[in-house]
């Protein structure tokens, strides 16, 4: 019996030794996943900002131009853009030529430090936008995953990029520009490979996020990303996909947020009652369902609120 | 000797007896004692689930967590004193239902995770508690409002925006008023908040009054549920804040 005990004993320590060592590293475990000729994704978990994970929930990626790599997102952390670096590194030995970013949130643009030297391109929203709050998401970000952030400052991009075609070697990058998850959403079309980077405009399988968010207009930039013809749909959270099916899930969703939130504006709800309001089954295969409808109802439900009081005095 | 020995172990059996006149924290905070001295000791406590606290785990906007109220489980509620063990300021609000029901709802600032309580004074003249923690990532009480912020609160100070709505048994009232709600706690701008508002029908009758403090959020959104003889009734809203600014609005039918 006293034996058994200390095989346990011992085991814990071992299993709680490992745990720390792991997360000593700091390691995010890059590993580049191929979706199309010269285009790679690190997908991240669908999961919230913890110690565990690191931040490590977003997807970023690179594709390889023989005039160098374009790099799509970069990460959370420095650590992470370190390691993204090197990951790059194991699959080609082109120079990295720009960075581009999909829009200001902190898991897409705080590994811009592991860059510097490279040419860091966003839309002029994203940049005006990273310069208000850059610095306040950084310091939220060490409160949520701890040490993985060590060292990790804003460096803001280097370089406005209009809407429109941008060649870098062999490849025809079409910059789209848009809004609703933020005021400025950049996606990416590779019109050689058909791949389609979507940023944030689309969550699969993860419920989507509305810290910045604008649904009418979010859902009238789905609509026009629905009309491109692509093969790979690379999102800014959850799977890799090859259809349309995302697009059409993230529609239901906000639509359903919408009239949600209205109807409970207009029955005189209180922001905690609208937090209870059951939630459709057939929304919960997306990650993160109740925890990300309740962080919405406090994003969006004051401006439902608004449109249904009535001046007093 | 033996006397002295039987009073010594009544003292000390007596002075055990008042270190546990408070009832032990579920919520496992080191500030709770000081919290019932502090606004709570008139009464005995206990820690009652028929109290039901809602707000989030987790300060999404630490200068707007909401928090609804629902004690209708008990009779007779005569206050409802609501406060956050770790907050520079812990006293949110007291609430006075009269012909009310046991129900609140609100947005307070929170400096840090902590507790959020709500004791709730039934006929039974005993405190009936309830909480959640709420965590958060700080800051909501030092911060300045927006309104000092854009530098234009003057402009819509009292502008009150709201809407009734009347069942056969109860008024569902909610409401915005446009104040800055400031803490004190921020360099250079004192604190400047509605401390209370008191709620009548048109013949008079009271229906209810609430005191604020601090911690409510800047323009306060606040849910009440009124009953009373003459549901019909338009009903009155008069409040004041702590520089004597009044505030007036009118819930119609």
């Amino acid at each position: 019996m006293k034996s058994l005990k200390i095989i346990v004993i011992g085991l814990v320590f071992t299993l709680l030794f490992s745990l720390v060592a792991n997360a000593s590293k700091f390691d995010y475990q890059l590993k580049p996943l191929k979706v199309a000729d010269s285009t790679y994704v690190f997908v991240g978990k669908t999961e919230d900002f913890t110690f565990e994970n690191g931040g490590n929930i977003v997807n970023t990626g690179f594709i390889v131009t023989s005039a160098g790599v374009v790099v799509i997102d970069s990460g959370p952390s420095l650590r992470y853009g370190q390691q993204m670096k090197a990951a790059i590194k194991a699959v080609t030995k082109l120079p990295i030529k720009a960075v581009l970013l999909t829009h200001h949130h902190p898991d897409h643009f705080l590994g811009n430090q592991a860059f510097e030297g490279t040419d860091i391109l966003a839309l002029a929203s994203t940049v005006k936008n990273i310069k208000v709050e850059g610095a306040g998401f950084a310091d939220n970000l060490y409160v949520m995953v701890g040490d993985w952030m060590r060292g990790t400052d804003v460096v803001e991009p280097t370089k406005t990029l209009a809407p429109g075609f941008l060649v870098i070697g062999e490849h025809k990058l079409e910059i789209l520009s848009y809004s609703g998850h933020t005021s400025g959403d950049m996606a990416i079309l590779d019109h050689n490979t058909g791949v389609l980077f979507s940023g944030d405009l689309i969550f699969h399988k993860r419920t989507l996020t509305t810290p910045h968010a604008d649904i009418n207009i979010w859902l009238s930039s789905i609509k026009s990303l629905s009309k491109l013809s692509f093969n790979v749909l690379v999102p800014g959270h959850g799977a890799v996909s090859h259809n349309k099916k995302a697009l059409t899930e993230m529609v239901e969703y906000l639509t359903w947020l919408d009239v949600t939130f209205k109807k409970a504006a207009s029955n005189g709800l209180s922001m905690n009652e609208a937090m209870q309001i059951k939630l459709p089954t057939k929304f919960n295969s997306n990650a993160l369902l109740k925890q990300e409808f309740s962080r919405s109802v406090i994003h969006l439900f004051p401006s439902y609120e608004s449109e249904v009081f009535k001046r007093l005095n | 000797m033996k006397r002295i020995i039987l009073l010594l172990i009544c003292m000390f059996s007596c002075s055990s007896v008042l270190a546990e006149d408070i009832v032990k924290d579920p919520l496992g905070s080191v500030q709770w004692n000081d919290m019932y001295n502090a606004f709570l000791s008139d009464h005995p406590a206990k820690f009652d689930d028929k109290i039901r606290v809602y707000a989030p785990d987790f300060a999404e906007d630490p200068m707007n967590v909401p928090i609804s109220i629902d004690a209708t489980q008990l009779t007779g509620v005569k206050a409802m004193v609501i406060f956050a063990d770790f907050n520079p300021i812990p006293l949110i609000a007291k609430y006075y239902p009269k012909k009310a029901k046991a129900t609140l709802s609100l947005r307070f600032k929170i400096q840090q995770a902590s507790p959020v309580r709500v004791a709730v004074l039934a006929d039974d003249d005993i405190w009936h508690i309830g909480g959640v923690w709420v965590n958060s990532s700080g800051g909501g009480c030092t911060v300045a409002s927006t309104g000092r912020l854009a530098g234009d609160w003057a402009d819509y100070l009292g502008d009150t925006y709201g809407k009734r709505w009347s069942n056969a048994k109860s008024n569902r009232v909610r409401f915005l008023i446009h104040h800055p709600m400031d803490t004190g706690l921020v360099s250079g701008i004192p604190n400047f908040y509605i401390e209370e508002l008191d709620f009548v029908n048109a013949d008079g009758e009271e229906l209810a009054h609430i005191k604020l403090y601090e911690p409510i959020n800047e323009n306060p959104v606040l849910s009440f549920d009124f009953i009373g003889n003459n549901l019909a009734s338009t009903i009155l809203m008069r409040g004041e804040d702590n520089n004597g600014n009044e505030f007036e609005a009118e819930f119609v039918k």
